[in-house]
Order: C-alpha cells, then structure tokens, then sequence
C-alpha cells in the first residue's frame, strides 16, 4: 500500500466544507487503471477533481510518490499529473496541435517557447492517439472523437506519471469508445502510468480496469477486481437494477422482463432463440423458454428475458421430469414457437415436444 | 509553422506601414494649414516660425503619441478582459469599466477645481483606477452570479449607464468656466493633452503592457479553461487577479486622459485574431497594441479633421467603425453552433 504510486489516507471529499464522500482509501501503481463506476451523483467527478487538486479536499491526504500533494508546487504537480476532464473546450483559433501543445506548459520556461525536444514529445503524443494527420486542423472543426484523442495527447505530452480521466468515453459512438480504450491500455503497458478515470459503461469497464471502486449514494461501496465486482447481484443492487438484467459474463444487459403467465412457449438452444426472445420482450409477451441446458447461451438469455424457464443441467439428455412439464406449459399457453431446426442425443427431449406441439395444432410460424 | 511565422511578420509588417501613414497623415493634417516642408523641418529641429513649432510640437506630437500609446493600452485591456471573461465581446467600455473610470475622475476634478487645486495627472490616474476597480469588482460580482454571458454583458452596460448617468449630473453642476473641458473629457477625446501627460502615460502604460506580455504563457494556458490551466501549473488565483489589476489598470489609464473611448476594445482584439489567424497571446498582445494604435491614430484624424474646425468626440468615430464588428462577432458566434 505504502509503495504505491499515488494512494490516499481517509479523504473526505465533497463542496463548500459538506462532506459527500468519506474515508476513501484508494491506491494506485504505475502500469494499472482504477475505474471508478457507480450511479449518477454518487460523486465520482468529486473524487476526481479533488485527486487533481481542482477541488479542495476536506479532510485526509493524498499521497504522490509518498509525498502529500498538498505540498507540491502547481508545476511539480502537473508534472506528475495530468487530466482529461467531462465539458467541451472552445478554444479560439487554436489548432489541434496548439492545444498538444500546451500540454508542455509546465516544462517551457517564463515566455512558453518550445524547444525542439518540447515539439518531439508532442509529435509522439499525437502519434500515439493517432491524431497527427490533425496538426494543422482547427480544433473547433473536428469530431468529438478526435476531440478527446487530442486532448488524451495534450494529456501525454504533458509526460505525467498519473492520469486522471472523468468519463473519457461518454459521448463517443462505440468505435471511438474501443479505440480509446485501447489507446488508454497501450499508453499504461508502455509508458508505465497510472491510471485514475470514471466510467459509465460497465460492460466496458470490466474489461479495462485492473482495479474497480464503486461508489454509490452512501459512499464507497465496494472495491475490488473486476471479477469480485462484476457479479449479476452486486452490480444490480449498485445501480438499482433488476438481478436478471445485467449478465456478468459478458458485461451486457438486456431490458427487463416480460411478466405475467406465459403466452407462448419456445423451444430453443444453442443460441438460436436470443432473437426470438428479445423480439417477444419487445412485443410486450411474456413468454417460457425450455427445454434449456444450463450452458446453453439461450439460458443466460432466457435468464434476463423469459417469464419461465425450464432448465437441465449441462450435459444431460433432457429428462422425463422436465419434458412434462413443459408438455403442460404448452397447455396452458397454446402457442409454441420452435426455434431449433435439427436436434442432437442431449436434446432429443425438445423433439418430442415439437411433435407434441405439432400434434395439438400449437406450432406457430416461428418468424411471426 | 513557417508559413504561420512567415504570416506574422507580414501582418506586424503592415501594421508598421499603417501607423506610420497614419502618424504622417495626422502630423501632416490638422486645422492650422502648416507648409509640409516646415513641418519636416520642426521635426528634424532645424527652423520654422514659433507658432507652427507650437503646433506641432506642443499640439498635433503629443496627440498622436497619447492616441498611440492609449489606443494600443485599450485593444490590450479588451484582450485581456475577454480572456478572463472567456467572452468575445467584453471590453473595457461595454462592461462599464470605463465608465467607472469616469465617474471617478470625474468627481476628483470637480472637487480639486472646487478647492482650487489643480489635479496631478498621477491624482487623476488613481482615482480613475479606483474607479475602474469599483466596475470591475461589481462585474465580477455578476460573473459569479451567472453563467451566461450575455448577461453579464448587460450588466456592463447597465452600470456604464448609470456611472455616466452620475457623471453628467455631476457635471451639469459644475463650475461654468470648467464646464466646457470637463464635458469634452467625458464625451472622450485626445485634444489638450501635453507632453507632460504623454510621458506619465507612458510610463504607466508601456510596464504595464510588458507585464501583459509576460503573461502570455499563462494566458495561453488559460485558454483552454480553467481547469486545464491549473492542471498545467497555473496558479488560478494569482493569475484572475493580475489579469484584473492590468485590464483595470490599462483602461484607468485611457480614461483618466482621454475620457471613455468605446468599441476600440472589442474591436480591435477581434480584427487583429482574424488577421493573424490566431490566438497565441504572444503575437495578440503586441499586435493588439499596433492595431489599437494605429484604430485610434486613424480614428483621431478623422474626429478632428472630418468636420474641421469642428471635433467629433472620438467614441463617435470609434463607435461607427467598432459596432459593426461587434455585430459581426455575435452573427459569426451564431453561426458556429
């Protein structure tokens, strides 16, 4: 703990002397990313802007290199750290290369004049968000992906040790959100810094962080890997969601759904009813899924989506137990939708069902 | 980057020309016909009769000195104000900090004429800076009020109002035999001013201009935000506060010799970044002083020429050249979004 880069000792952060958030323990080394993730308000940006010292602190320390931060000049600070934060800039007449630039301020002597290796160091910043082609461009012309490259090189030139970023990837469309995660990732496995940001996208975040500390409306609320945090249960009570929304696996979410007795019954697996249940959730119908083995990706779908499910562990053909009671749902529901086309030694069950189906007039066209 | 330097000098090249012709222009013009080779002569002090030395010397010279060094402080003090207020428009005359300057000028030579005494340009220079320190404080007041710049523009106007409001009361009821200098000061003019004045004006505006260009790097940093500047070192608090001291102190200076001069300001800083096609204060702030200088010079000659022997005030002129570019500014900022 003592030995890392930048950690804090019972901070307490919030505005104008009103505690928000407190005892916040957080430590970072060189080479990792902490994500900060938790619903809106909660104080995510507070923490932020007061580890960058935008903020004063209420209480506690924060440690950079074992020093207190408190007792770093402006300069050797922004030497040490530099920042990507929410809000657009709307600088006038400057190009991309300018606001690079001026990430060197810190280093450039009483009138800001650049030397050469100033403007190699802003070269190479530019070429690792791939933003150098823009040099010359107006920053107020371009996109609002190229926006936050340019300002993540303005952030690297700056050459810290510790960057700090508050929802770099909000408002970009998804492309621009992988690309600059993995700038983000490149930038931390080479150049050995450490990383501090916000995010919104879960799904994205479990991915990135080695590191996660959620924070809710009571404070800090959980830290841990992504693999402690990213469970269906703690994730669904941090954001208030329902538990079969958000599916840990894959980091994704479905809507919420349908409920009420089923209407209609599918038979599916291997994958081939997610379309066919999302569509029925989109329709407003509740529906049961079966009969599904538990490693069956249709399960983890049907776990966020279906009223009812009929499940059979993995690898087992499907039992008599289960194909009656699916028989008798059928019943009840009258309409069958099957979603498989050819059926294999472990579900074999399923094709007596489509036949039972078939037989009773309940088979519907599956494309409705 | 070459063509960008290679941009400058040219532009800094033709605002050189410009003053010059335009300080030839003014020196060579005026209400008394004097032959263009005595001139020439009284300048290069070899001859000429005493009255047209008078003229010229004493006269047309420190016209056009104070018409440049105030009109250069003036587009520097709009630089400076727009950066701080991160608004195109503010100015020195639109936020109401001339005005102040006026008021408070304007109540000092009342009561040293009431008492007799002749005001020092230093006695008037300070209460003029006093207050332009009292509009300033109130428009920060409303700045920290409000997000929107607009309104923090009426604002400006609204006491630039009142304060001139006060002003012309105060100088209804002043002495008669005064009236008549008092009020030319307060429509704004660079007539009556002497050598004298020229070199305290000088003295307080050229440091102050060298501080603003020492500045420059801050400035810059500033540009970007608030944030971004203090997350690159810059000490906020030291730096709003200097900032003020030199715009107020700038347009104090203007005021306290010439009256309120409007638009010259806005219009300037704006010209100038179109000009240069860039915002690195480095190249603004001394430009802005050419192009104020030579806006000013220019705006002068036309004042006390145009409708010779009859002198406009110079914020007639400025004013019918500045408000156009103000109105372009917010059709352009209109455009953008």
């Amino acid at each position: 703990m003592e030995k890392a880069l930048i950690y804090t000792k019972s901070l307490s952060v919030g505005y104008s002397g009103k505690v928000l958030i407190d005892g916040i323990e957080i430590s970072v080394n060189s080479g990792e990313i902490l994500t900060l993730i938790g619903p809106n308000g909660a104080g995510k940006s507070t923490i932020l802007k007061t580890l960058c010292r935008q903020l004063q602190k209420i209480s506690g320390a924060v440690y950079i290199n074992g020093k207190e931060s408190d007792y770093f000049r402006n300069r050797e600070l922004a030497k040490n750290m530099s920042i990507l934060m929410t809000g657009r800039v709307e600088p006038e007449l400057m190009t991309c290369g300018d606001v690079v630039k001026s990430g060197r301020y810190p280093y450039t002597g009483q009138l800001g004049i650049l030397s050469e290796n100033d403007r190699i160091i802003a070269m190479e910043a530019m070429n690792l968000t791939s933003v150098e082609e823009l040099a010359d461009k107006s920053f107020s012309c371009i996109s609002d992906g190229q926006r936050q490259r340019v300002m993540l090189a303005r952030a690297i030139c700056q050459e810290p040790e510790i960057l700090i970023l508050d929802e770099p990837t909000s408002f970009l469309d998804i492309h621009h959100k992988l690309e600059l995660l993995s700038i983000l990732k490149k930038l931390v496995y080479e150049k050995k810094i450490a990383v501090i940001m916000s995010m919104h996208e879960i799904e994205l975040a479990q991915k990135i962080s080695d590191y996660v500390v959620c924070i809710s409306s009571r404070g800090i609320d959980k830290c841990g890997t992504p693999e402690e945090i990213f469970t269906s249960e703690y994730i669904s009570r941090l954001y208030a969601i329902s538990p079969s929304s958000y599916n840990s696996d894959f980091g994704s979410v479905e809507l919420e759904c349908v409920k009420g007795s089923p209407d209609v019954f599918v038979i599916a697996g291997n994958g081939s009813g997610i379309r066919t249940f999302r569509r029925l959730q989109r329709m407003n119908i509740p529906f049961a899924a079966g009969v599904l083995h538990e490693n069956d990706i249709d399960y983890a779908a049907a776990k966020s989506l279906a009223s009812e499910i009929i499940s059979e562990k993995p690898f087992e053909p499907v039992s008599g137990i289960n194909i009656d009671k699916a028989t008798k749902l059928m019943d009840s529901c009258c309409k069958v939708i099957c979603c498989l086309e050819s059926f294999g030694t472990f579900n074999a069950g399923n094709k007596q069902l489509l036949k039972y189906a078939e037989e009773k007039g309940y088979l519907v066209n599956k494309l409705f | 980057m070459k063509t960008n330097t290679k941009r400058y000098l040219i532009c800094f090249g033709i605002l050189f020309v410009l003053i010059a012709a335009a300080f030839i222009l003014s020196l060579y013009s005026g209400s008394i016909n004097v032959p263009v080779r005595e001139i020439t002569d009284i300048i290069t002090g070899k001859s000429g009769s005493l009255t047209s030395a008078n003229i010229i010397l004493r006269i047309r010279l420190p016209r056009i000195l104070s018409a440049v060094i105030l009109g250069g402080a003036l587009s520097v003090s709009g630089f400076l104000l727009q950066t701080f207020f991160n608004n195109p428009i503010a100015g020195p005359f639109v936020l109401g900090i001339s005005s102040g300057a006026k008021l408070a000028a304007a109540f000092a030579m009342i009561l040293s004429l009431k008492s007799g005494v002749m005001l020092s340009s230093a006695g008037l220079l300070t209460s003029a800076f006093c207050g332009s320190m009292a509009s300033m404080g109130l428009i920060i007041l409303v700045s920290g009020r409000t997000e929107k710049n607009s309104t923090l523009i009426i604002s400006g106007v609204m006491i630039g109002y009142i304060c001139s409001a006060i002003t012309d009361f105060a100088v209804t009821f002043a002495d008669d035999s005064n009236i008549v200098n008092l009020h030319n000061w307060s429509m704004g003019s660079f007539s009556g001013i002497d050598s004298g004045d020229v070199k305290t004006m000088a003295a307080v505006v050229f440091p102050a201009l060298a501080a603003a260009f020492l500045m420059s790097k801050q400035i810059g940093a500033y540009q970007l935000g608030e944030i971004y500047a203090r997350s690159s070192g810059v000490n906020i608090r030291l730096f709003r506060i200097l900032l003020i001291l030199l715009s107020s102190f700038l347009s104090a200076a203007v005021t306290a010799f010439a009256g309120p001069v409007s638009f010259v300001g806005i219009a300037v800083p704006h010209l100038i970044k179109s000009l240069f096609r860039t915002s690195k204060p480095h190249v603004v702030i001394p430009a802005s002083f050419l192009g104020g200088a030579f806006f000013c010079l220019l705006c002068d000659w036309i004042a006390r020429t145009a409708f010779a022997p009859t002198e406009l005030s110079i914020s007639t002129v400025t004013a019918a050249f500045g408000a156009p570019v103000v109105i372009r500014i917010m059709l352009h900022k209109k455009k953008d979004r």
